[in-house]
């Protein structure tokens, strides 16, 4: 695979918990380990989102964290793209009729992917981090025919 | 010329957690004078859920107070109902519950150290004890179907059981976690480095222990012989003779620092190896549900009128469930208790005087589980942001600090 020819710059993501159980979020933390290792790929957790290209978000998003949630999408340089990791961020999952719930996360801020699942899987996650990348190629001007010959020629 | 104190507040997002949670710190040159903490970032109202619900349907809101601890709160729960409703749980099922229970305790624990070794600096250590958690969600991932959130429990039973041909696998997951000990002991207990770390830092006294409450790893390290499946055998716990781990197994003493929590979460894993082990060769034949059919089930529980409390002993601590029945499909009361909320006063004393470099480590020795902690609002005190530490600049700190003292 020769992904790192059109990353420019490899994929930084920050990850945001706005509430969630945990269990997507030891899913993205295994990501790093070796058996999925994807720094290999040169994606990497940072630890501020003004460092990030990709947020990565979990979780229903609860009142106290909807502000931060905003202002970390705004302190996220452009371009960015967004993925909703978990179901209750996707839809509010199993959180869908609190009183302190007022997500999901889409209806707050834009989002690019959305990966389901209760938890996910780690390979689901690095599957949304592709189609990410796929989108912030798109961003940075490539037109949708290289993007297709790209993808072939990764695929190859 | 007058010494005067700043503020720092960390968090929400990041403090060494992968969670939210908000510390406010009052600094005084490079070590601390106190802490004072703002939960509430995590709530999400999951008793007030609990009570739309009804009691089969609330089990898997119970899995998802917390994914790391999500065998622990459905069996407490599982136990509350049944307790209230006089439900008898099969011994086959009960044996069952263990083993999962134990292998969670397995995953968390190592978690636990892959973390404690990150905010220290020691990245390798991270990937390496992680790679050996592999192991064991791969176990469960065959058992229960998921990696995380193995919806497992039901009332009045588990709803898989334990195939014949599965136990040759449980047995070699076992054997490779009796072969990792030796690794995990020459990397946590016999490394230097992470003694000079940990060593006479966070101190929490016996004393301390005993009046904050503290429970799980947490207490014992600091010499509580605290452990429900000890103090109150429970489940197939009843047919084992379990014992409390402390720190003076190992070392001979206790200090209740950083470094003593580490040995008892070490030894606990091992302990779990056992408790399986045990469960492995005495599997009862039999039943694993005491009512298969689900809708018969709830119109059992619908009927059924009283008050019911279940304990476990998470990987954190103890978990306590209580729920009331009143005649109707949901429930009247539901109410969870999380050994993180009990722990987290711990933090008080431990981080009394210590330096900022060692906030994330200490931190993290609790081992908190701010998504099981947060479903009770407390006050927020109106965080004044002067100056926010990010969690990079505090493990940085952190880093920095382990590279002094081993050079
Ligand atoms: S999607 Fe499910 S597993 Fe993931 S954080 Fe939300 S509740 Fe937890």
């Amino acid at each position: 695979m020769k992904l790192d020819k059109y990353l420019d710059r490899s994929l930084w993501v920050f990850h945001l918990n706005t509430g969630s159980c945990n269990g997507c979020d030891i899913e993205i933390v295994a990501l790093l380990t070796p058996r999925y290792d994807v720094e290999r790929f040169g994606i990497k957790l940072v630890g501020s989102p003004k460092h990030a290209d990709v947020l990565l978000v979990t979780g229903p998003v609860n009142r106290k964290m909807l502000p931060r949630l905003k202002l970390i999408y705004e302190q996220t340089p452009d371009p960015k793209a967004v993925i909703v990791v978990g179901t209750c961020g996707s839809s509010g999952g199993v959180f869908y009729d609190s009183y302190n719930i007022v997500g999901p996360v889409d209806k707050h801020i834009p989002v690019d992917v959305y990966v389901p699942g209760c938890p996910i899987r780690p390979e689901a996650i690095i599957n949304g981090v592709l189609k990410a990348w796929l989108k912030l190629e798109r961003l940075r001007g490539s037109s949708g025919v290289e993007i297709e010959k790209k993808i072939e020629e990764v695929n190859a | 010329m007058s010494v005067s104190t700043y503020k720092i507040p960390i968090g929400p997002i990041h403090p060494s957690l992968a969670e939210p949670m908000t510390f406010n710190f009052e600094i005084s040159g490079e070590r601390i004078q106190s802490v004072d903490l703002a939960p509430g970032d995590n709530h999400r109202g999951i008793e007030f859920m609990g009570r739309n619900r009804n009691v089969v349907q609330i089990i898997y809101l119970a899995e998802r107070i917390c994914g790391i601890c999500s065998a622990s709160h459905p069996f407490a729960f599982c136990r509350a109902v049944e307790n209230a409703a006089g439900i008898e749980v099969p011994p086959r099922a009960e044996y069952i519950r263990v083993i999962i229970s134990e292998l969670e305790r397995i995953h968390s624990h190592i978690l636990w150290a892959g973390i404690a070794a990150e905010e220290l600096g020691f990245n390798s250590v991270l990937y390496l004890s992680w790679k050996v958690r592999e192991e064991v969600l791969d176990l469960l991932e065959m058992l229960t179907g998921n990696r995380i959130n193995y919806g497992m429990f039901m009332i009045g039973g588990v709803r898989r059981d334990i195939l014949a041909e599965q136990v040759p696998k449980i047995r070699e997951t076992l054997q490779y976690y009796k072969d990792a000990y030796q690794t995990l002991e020459d990397v946590f207990l016999k490394d230097p480095s992470i003694a000079l770390r940990t060593k006479n830092v966070g101190i929490m006294t016996y004393e301390d222990a005993l009046h904050l409450a503290s429970v799980g790893p947490t207490a014992r390290a600091s010499g509580v012989k605290k452990d429900v499946r000890q103090d109150q055998p429970y489940s197939a716990y009843a047919d084992m003779d379990i014992k409390a781990i402390t720190p003076d197994i190992y070392s001979g003493e206790v200090n209740g620092d950083v470094y003593d929590r580490i040995i008892v979460r070490i030894l606990e894993v091992f302990q779990s190896v056992q408790i399986i082990e045990y469960c492995i060769n005495n599997l009862p034949e039999g039943e694993i549900l005491s009512e298969p059919k689900i809708v018969k089930l709830l119109g059992t529980l619908k009927k059924a009128k009283g008050e019911g409390v279940g304990r476990h002993e998470a990987p954190r601590g103890e978990v306590i469930h209580y729920i009331k029945l009143n005649e109707s499909e949901n429930p009247e009361v539901w109410k969870a208790r999380a050994p993180t909320y009990n722990n987290l006063m711990s933090w008080l004393p431990m981080l009394q005087m210590q330096e900022i470099a060692d906030i994330p480590i200490v931190i993290a020795s609790i081992d908190p589980c701010i998504g099981c902690m947060d479903r009770v609002t407390l006050v927020d005190p109106g965080s004044n942001k002067k100056q926010v530490l990010t969690r990079e600049e505090l493990v940085k700190l952190s880093i920095e600090k382990t590279r002094r003292m081993v050079r």
